[in-house]
């Protein structure tokens, strides 16, 4: 309620300018509006052209009748989905690595941005030093490939969550929020209280967190679930594939076990696989995009406030 | 300009104020705070096993690597690895489809944020802004392997939209994907294509932070809004987009790899095989893994770019006034 009335206000006291404005100018918005609606169609379309696809009659996709609205709605393409096991086990091993894993970076990059944010901390600046520099050079794939040999993670579920448990350029956003949000009078207040570190951090640093906690789950979350490069070189076992692996053989590579569709002509084996290709693109992009808007109005903050230079 | 001279000064006020902490009783105060000390223990331990042991291992590419043998027991063998790939056929295809396919890259996407950015911030119409801001931020969030994935469909010679559309004009279908002069084309829009709309909301922010009175005053003066966004709007992201432009050059040979890869296939191989690629060919996909010349290749790499990252914070320092240190 008050920020319209903010925004309103704002309006307000634009209008005089927007009344003088020139001919050169209105003329400059008329080209900028029709530039960003063209952006915003160019974006849209590849879109809605896919979901209109997926619930669309796979001859009239192939044979081009298909341009914007679906022809002949039907649902077989997502009903063929639910049948295909590889799909649905990538789907809910996809859920647990998001799970899991986001729950392991956030517990990580919170642990290391609060200490790291504060100013009293003997020896911060050799700690930043060394988690910068990863950021800078690293050991490069293979080595790191051999780290995770040795540690006996490969094909396990740990191979895809432990090699990723943190990223330093999260943990530099979440400090710099901590530096702009949590004045040391704060801390002063509940030592004075009898508060330590560890319970200002838990009492009153995450409570104060949760735009931020917010921004780096989100981003956490997306990563694992798009993941998909740790999983093709770490896992053999199929058992243990996320999505995307599962995915990338379909969509890419175009292998779909001729077992799944009980039809024997070859033609319509190959019709249901370009309609499994739309609905998989869709099915596969739905959870990441219905996160978003729950996190959105953290989101921009998060981001400007970890652009501001620590 | 102003402005942001203003900000980063109060930045280094705050720096040097940090500095000036009293020094006794350091170990006093390290005591002091050994509660933050435990909570790093976990993140510390996490980088130094996933990313400094990787470093430490990445002697392997002056050892001949075996598994028996491990990191430090494999033998000594030099620069070997090195000159192998500097000498072989592979290496200069590689080093230039690199160079190439993230140079067009840099140049061909670096520019559209700024403009859409500055753009938006002319709209005054805030459900446009924001339905703009929405549905272009959404491709970001698709995962690799589905953009490729819709690649595949969308350009598939026999079935796919673009093919269908240019058959009503009566063009021959075209195998786009299986083209290497399509390949860097394909990969660059498709990337702008995702990653536009995200890329602008940084500088849309730091937009948003330009005093508005800089505008009113240049209203006074009769600016018209090229003017303003030219003189005021420009300047105000500069700083920032210097940043990201240096952060952009510094990770220039290893962006995107995950995409090369997907969207690699036999027939344009001869403009996707890029260094990772190559190491990933090398080090892991194939059949009897040469770990060693590939960490070598991967060094070569790194070293490349860390040193492009430090020339890039260099130059910018020097014209710009801006670097990352």
């Amino acid at each position: 309620m008050a920020t319209t009335a903010i925004r309103m206000r704002k309006d307000r006291t634009r209008r005089p300018t927007r009344i003088r404005e020139s001919r050169s100018d209105q003329f400059f918005m008329i080209v900028t509006y029709v530039v960003l609606t063209l952006f915003l169609l160019a974006v849209l379309y590849p879109l809605i052209f896919i979901v209109s696809a997926s619930v669309s009659d796979p001859l009239a996709v192939s044979s081009g009748q298909v341009w914007l609205w679906p022809v002949d709605l039907n649902f077989n393409g997502y009903e063929e989905i639910l049948k295909h096991k590889p799909i649905v086990r990538g789907f809910a091993n996809s859920l647990f690595y998001v799970v899991v894993g986001t729950l392991v970076n956030v517990t990580l990059t919170l642990l290391a941005a609060y200490p790291l944010s504060r100013r009293d901390l003997v020896g911060r600046n050799w700690f930043m030093m060394l988690f910068v520099f990863t950021m800078m050079f690293s050991g490069g794939l293979i080595p790191t490939y051999l780290v995770v040999h040795d540690l006996g993670l490969l094909n396990t579920r740990w191979a895809l969550i432990l090699p990723t448990a943190m990223a330093v350029w999260n943990v530099i956003i979440t400090r710099t929020y901590y530096q702009v949000t949590i004045p040391h009078e704060l801390l002063e207040a509940a030592r004075i209280d009898g508060c330590d570190d560890i319970g200002f951090f838990w009492r009153i640093v995450i409570p104060l967190s949760k735009p931020i906690i917010a921004v780096n789950a989100l981003f956490y979350a997306v990563g694992h679930w798009n993941q998909f490069f740790n999983a093709l070189i770490y896992l053999t076992n199929e058992a243990l594939f996320p999505l995307q692996l599962v995915l990338r053989e379909i969509l890419i590579q175009s292998n779909i076990d001729p077992t799944m569709a009980d039809a024997a002509e070859l033609a319509r084996r190959r019709e249901l696989r370009d309609l499994l290709k739309y609905c998989l693109i869709v099915v596969a992009s739905i959870p990441p995009l219905l996160a978003y808007p729950f996190v959105q109005k953290h989101f921009v903050r998060g981001i400007m406030i970890g652009s501001l230079k620590g | 300009m102003v402005t942001v001279l203003r900000r980063s000064e109060t930045g280094r006020v705050g720096a040097v104020n940090q500095r000036q902490a009293p020094r006794a009783g350091t170990w006093r105060r390290i005591r002091n705070c050994w509660q933050l000390y435990l909570m790093l223990l976990l993140p510390v331990v996490y980088l130094l096993i996933f990313h400094y042991w990787p470093m430490y291992g990445i002697q392997i590419a002056f050892r001949n690597y075996n598994v028996v043998d491990g990191i430090s027991g494999s033998p000594w063998v030099g620069l070997t690895h090195f000159e192998r790939f500097i000498g072989s056929y592979m290496f200069w295809p590689v080093i230039r489809n690199t160079i190439i396919l993230h140079s067009y890259e840099l140049l061909a996407t670096f520019p559209l944020p700024i403009v859409l950015a500055m753009a938006l911030n002319q709209v005054r119409l805030q459900w446009f802004k924001r339905s703009v801001q929405m549905i272009t931020y959404a491709p970001h969030f698709i995962s690799t392997v589905v953009i490729v994935g819709m690649l595949v469909v969308l350009l598939d010679p026999r079935t796919g939209l673009l093919n269908n559309f240019l058959a009503l004009f009566g063009v021959e279908p075209l195998d786009l994907l299986g083209n290497p002069d399509y390949f860097r084309h394909i990969y660059v829009w498709s990337g702008a294509w995702q990653n536009l709309g995200f890329a602008a909301i940084i500088y849309l922010a730091t937009l948003s932070s330009i005093d508005p009175q800089l505008h009113e005053a240049a209203v006074v003066d009769g600016a018209s809004r090229i003017k303003r966004m030219w003189h005021i709007d420009l300047p105000g992201i500069m700083p920032v987009a210097v940043i990201l432009l240096i952060l952009n050059i510094g990770s220039i040979l290893s962006i995107g790899f995950e995409k090369v890869l997907l969207m690699q296939n036999s027939l344009n191989l001869s403009a996707s095989e890029v260094i990772d690629t190559y190491v990933y060919k090398v080090g892991l996909a194939a059949p009897l893994p040469q770990f060693s010349y590939a960490a070598a290749i991967g060094l070569f790499r790194s070293v490349v770019g860390l040193i492009l990252l430090v020339l890039a914070n260099q130059i910018a320092r020097k014209f710009a006034k801006s670097s990352l240190w």
